[in-house]
């Protein structure tokens, strides 16, 4: 202990055997003290560029699927490149009022702003939802061509963000691109993969009665309104289903789906 | 101890001649699962070597006042948060390669080799010879996964660094890659031969048949 020079209660305590009781907890409480610092401290300083990194590969998923949608591009770049972005109040299924999607942020930040879920209605496992959403609109002259939904829900391991499209039936999946999740890599986590993704074209969401048949099947799909399911991953595949039928239910974009099929968009 | 020659010595010894994956067979789980492609291995051979360095020399650091009964403890939680910062790092800076190594950057806290530099050689040592040894780990490991890496990556898409280097025989080349390479048993076969085609070369490498393990070395996970 020769070394450390300090003031003698200090010295005397350093000069204590490791081993006795107080210590151990002193040691406990010191590395776990720095190592938090050393933590919180990267967490906080990066987290302003690891959120732009994130918001740049939504923007880059959203239009890697649009693109992939066969006769997107040509719609796309005669709408000049962009797609409408509408903010709409889920309840109302209509555009909202006096929200924006500069402003859609505050808006969000009001607790006001967000819903409760009944616990028998929550199949997308999320507590409560926003009333106000943005979602993206690629128009064929005035016809509705293709609508961009956000929508996410609980996964096995977390919370799966993940954006649908719907075709101008709206009852016909255009895609599905995830955009995040943290599902085990390799079983779960293959929900980010081309091949399962590239199942999801072409599958309709409602039987001609209007029913939500939409599911991710337990094994190899067996009708129209199902994809494979993703083998050792059950949860996170019925967790899909779920997210799905949650937001093209009643209380996630119904409403609007419903508009949409009115003409009123 | 202090002598140039033996920093040297320290620095070097773990490049061939006590390469940890090669020699202890050390952390070869992530040597496997990240050596797909070149890109990834040097991401993660240079995510370790930091990492094992920074933590052999803060270990060191206190080395005098870590109770026996909790070393193992301070030691993880150490080397966990300095885990947790340089995934950080990868996220914020290096954002499509982190996506890439996935859950591997977080499985550096449990990689053997780390825990096995740290509590056989910067718990007895001082700071700078023990980070002038985990430096010298960091980069034998290094050495195996650039070569991992490189061949899987040649082999398996006749790609290096994502540049073609093998025309493909589908674009009118001469080169059919080996998908094999791509997948988890082609790492086994490498390293397995690595660790031959070394011990053939070295031959005090090889161990006795009747193994008993030297009393400074940690067993292999």
């Amino acid at each position: 202990m020769a070394d450390h020079d300090r003031t003698g209660g200090w010295r005397g305590f350093l000069a204590q055997p490791n081993d006795t009781r107080f210590k151990t907890l002193f040691m406990a409480l010191a590395v776990s003290v720095g190592c938090a610092v050393l933590v919180s401290g990267a967490t906080v300083l990066l987290r302003p560029i690891q959120a732009a990194n994130r918001a740049a590969e939504e923007q880059a998923r959203i239009e890697a699927l649009v693109l992939g949608i066969p006769g997107m591009e040509d719609l796309l770049s005669e709408a000049g490149g962009t797609l409408g972005t509408v903010v709409v109040d889920l309840d109302a299924g209509r555009a909202a009022t006096g929200v924006t999607p500069d402003t859609l942020q505050t808006a969000l930040a009001d607790a006001g702003n967000w819903s409760a879920i009944p616990p028998a209605e929550d199949l997308a496992g999320l507590g409560q939802r926003p009333d106000y959403a943005q979602i993206y609109l690629l128009r064929d002259g005035e016809e509705v061509s293709l609508v961009l939904l956000p929508i996410s829900g609980a996964g096995y391991n977390g919370r799966i963000d993940a954006v649908l499209a719907l075709g101008g039936d709206m009852a016909t999946i255009a895609g599905l691109a995830v955009t995040a999740h943290s599902e085990t890599p390799g079983l779960g986590g293959r929900i980010e993969e081309q091949g399962w993704l590239s199942d999801f074209p072409g599958t309709r969401t409602h039987d001609a009665d209007g029913n939500l048949r939409f599911a991710v099947a337990r094994g190899a799909a067996s009708s129209v309104y199902e994809v494979d399911g993703i083998t050792g991953a059950t949860r996170t595949s019925s967790a899909v289903t779920r997210i799905v039928r949650f937001w093209l239910g009643p209380l996630g974009y119904g409403p609007v789906i419903d508009a949409i099929q009115r003409g009123d968009f | 101890m202090a002598a140039p020659g033996s920093f040297w010595r320290t620095l070097t010894a773990p490049l061939l001649r006590e390469n940890p994956v090669t020699l202890q067979i050390l952390g070869i789980c992530s040597a496997l699962a990240v050596t797909t492609s070149l890109a990834t291995a040097l991401t993660m051979a240079a995510s370790l070597t930091v990492v094992l360095t920074l933590a052999a020399g803060l270990i060191s650091l206190i080395r005098r006042h870590i109770p026996d009964t909790i070393r193992l403890i301070l030691q993880i939680v150490i080397i966990a948060s300095l885990v947790i910062v340089i995934d950080q790092i990868l996220q914020a800076y290096f954002f499509e390669i982190s996506r890439a190594l996935s859950v591997f950057v977080g499985l550096i806290t449990t990689n053997c080799l780390v825990l096995g530099r740290t509590e056989t050689f910067a718990r007895h040592n001082p700071p700078v010879p023990s980070m002038v040894d985990a430096f010298g780990n960091g980069l034998g490991y290094s050495l195996v996964l650039i070569f991992i890496g490189c061949v899987r990556e040649v082999f398996g898409k006749g790609e290096l660094m994502g540049r073609q280097v093998l025309p493909l025989a589908e674009q009118g080349g001469w080169f059919t890659p080996l998908s094999l390479m791509l997948l988890a048993p082609s790492g086994f076969f490498l390293l397995g031969g690595l660790v031959w085609a070394l011990r053939t070369l070295m031959p005090e490498q090889a161990e006795a048949p009747d193994f008993a393990p030297p009393e400074h070395r940690e067993a292999a996970e």
